[in-house]
């Protein structure tokens, strides 16, 4: 690893954020005033922001420099407020995703080498944690912090693992905000928003670019329904918005969506398949939609803007040629998908930390790409497939399928145990609001969408039973939940 | 309906909908030779389960029926 961080020093490009600024001079060096954070609680102006700080610390630093700090807090902003102060400051900082299991805390203390714990309050510390706690305001009301040291703190990002503990992923402020040109042409009064947690490497991406870009930003809410988030973006004025699929799914179902006008609309997190790419060029007619693949290990690598599903092949196949939309050099091994770029992590952090990229630099996704004609599709993840007697089947290949019905709003193909073959395809299907109470209707559209998987898919990837539910579970970071270890 | 025209019913329907030749349907047929590959077989002992609620093969130690009257016959026996 230690080749890995030198390749990429080497290789900072010129303007790239060095890590010699914090990210708290950055963000206030682009009129605070003006700028504003919003969550459910209301606003906060980043230029109150300018000599004071939310931490309730007596001395910056002493208490935070060269310190590892854990920021466990339930809300977003105070997490925002936190990391403002410590970046520059602090050697290392954990963001805390909410969703993360306290169990998982004393292991995480352990091996990062907690010194400090940062809360808010409400966050489910282990009791009796071995470390210092110090308290995160929402109203910065405390002695401003030293200005950024001129460390280059370490970020720590936890990854959305379905069970399990969480890795640890280790960024730098520069590694999460290099240079982008993802065709979000940024005027200096965008607001950005995201259906994402800032503390997740999808969210994080925008809140950085809102706050070094020079923007502001609008936070959802951890349990806040979607029809409400949607209607404070709305009267926020939020220009520039991301979420996955699975978001934007279930954001179409809001009759708020209506009153939402913005500018730029981005998907990422799970593959885009051409039903909500069509449901949201509708939705929203002026706005530039792309969906990006990016993630917390290899960081962002290509956003594709032509609205259609799928990759175009160039991108991988023209690997090297400076293309739009492409940030990271891309290739194939084995169908799977590995990125090199300066915005790869570092490393992993843990006591049985396994290497994050190969000796070249490249970073594996495990996710699979197929070839069809002038495009490349993810046909699933390399452990989610499905083995049909020795045959595979990736569930989103057949989601792909099913979800073309006009009818379908979002669809979950499974495994079942076969005494026969092992396993065998079934599927469990939503129907949009109005078809799905209408139970003389779903006779005819399990047939219709029976044909349509047989039409288009191998025999053994054609689900053997069709349930319609009335919803599907999604997990805390926004992606289908699959059930899977 | 009885299970075994239920059974008989099930494997006409999924030979037709994959496309297979069935053979005349008997107990002494042997299921390797009846035109029903494993896929179909798949097919047919998840659609039992649904229809019937019945499962033989649950307890994972049931021996794989060699003629369709062996198999008739582990359906007809989870009933008892």
């Amino acid at each position: 690893m230690t080749r890995n961080l030198t390749t990429l020093a080497d290789s900072v490009p010129p303007g790239l954020v060095s890590g010699r600024q914090s990210l708290r001079d950055l963000t206030l060096a682009i009129a605070p005033a003006a700028r504003w954070l919003s969550d459910e609680q209301g606003r906060l102006r980043l230029g109150e922001l300018d000599d004071a700080s939310c931490l309730a610390s007596t001395d910056h630093a002493g208490d935070f420099s060269g310190l590892t700090v854990l920021i466990a807090t339930k809300t977003q902003l105070a997490a925002v407020l936190a990391t403002l102060d410590l970046d520059g400051l602090a050697r290392r900082i954990l963001l805390c995703p909410p969703d993360l299991d306290p169990v998982h805390l004393p292991a995480i203390i352990d091996d990062a080498g907690v010194d400090v714990i940062v809360t808010d309050g409400t966050f489910p510390l282990p009791a009796g944690a071995p470390c210092r706690v110090i308290t995160c305001h929402r109203k910065p009301s405390h002695k401003a912090p030293v200005s950024g040291g001129g460390i280059a703190t370490e970020w720590v990002l936890f990854t959305s693992g379905t069970t399990g503990r969480p890795k640890m992923v280790v960024h730098t402020l520069a590694s999460l905000s290099g240079p982008l040109d993802d065709g979000a042409r940024l005027p200096s009064n965008a607001v950005w928003s995201t259906f994402y947690d800032v503390r997740r490497y999808g969210g994080l991406q925008i809140l950085l670019r809102a706050l070094i870009g020079g923007g502001s930003m609008v936070l959802s809410g951890a349990h806040e329904p979607v029809g409400d988030f949607i209607d404070r973006a709305a009267t926020d004025g939020v220009t520039h918005i991301s979420g996955t699929p699975s978001h934007w799914r279930r954001a179409l179902m809001s009759p708020l969506l209506a009153l939402f006008k913005p500018n730029y609309v981005r998907l990422s997190g799970e593959p885009a398949d051409q039903a909500i790419l069509d449901q949201l060029k509708r939705a929203f007619p002026a706005a530039r939609l792309s969906h990006a693949f990016a993630s917390t290990e290899a960081g962002v690598a290509f956003d594709v803007r032509d609205g259609r599903a799928g990759i175009p092949a160039a991108y991988i196949d023209d690997n090297g040629t400076p293309q739009e939309g492409v940030q990271a050099e891309l290739i194939l091994r084995d169908g799977v998908l590995c990125i090199r770029s300066s915005r790869t992590a570092q490393q992993y952090l843990g006591a049985v930390a396994t290497p994050l990229a190969d000796a070249d630099g490249f970073v594996a996704t495990n996710d699979m790409l197929e070839r069809r004609e002038d495009r490349y599709f993810f046909i699933g993840r390399q452990e989610g497939v499905i083995n049909v007697g020795g045959q595979k089947v990736y569930p989103e290949e057949v989601e792909a399928v099913i979800n073309q019905h006009p009818d379908v709003r979002m669809s979950r193909v499974r495994a079942r145990v076969s005494p026969i073959t092992g396993a065998i395809v079934t599927a469990d299907i939503v129907l949009h609001p109005g078809v799905a109470l209408d139970h003389a209707r779903a006779n005819p559209i399990r047939d219709e969408i029976a044909q349509r998987c047989r039409d288009h898919l191998a025999a053994h990837k054609v689900p053997v039973s069709l349930k319609i539910v009335p919803s599907l579970d999604i997990s805390a970071a926004g992606k289908l939940l699959r059930g899977r270890a | 309906m009885s299970i075994r025209a239920t059974i008989l019913e099930q494997i006409t329907a999924i030979a037709r909908q994959q496309n297979k030749h069935l053979v005349p349907l008997t107990d002494q047929l042997h299921l390797v030779d009846s035109g029903l590959d494993s896929l179909c077989l798949a097919i047919l002992v998840a659609n039992l389960e649904d229809e019937l609620e019945l499962d033989p093969f649950a307890s994972g130690t049931v021996a794989v029926p060699v003629t369709l009257g062996d198999f008739i016959g582990l359906y007809e026996a989870a009933t008892v």
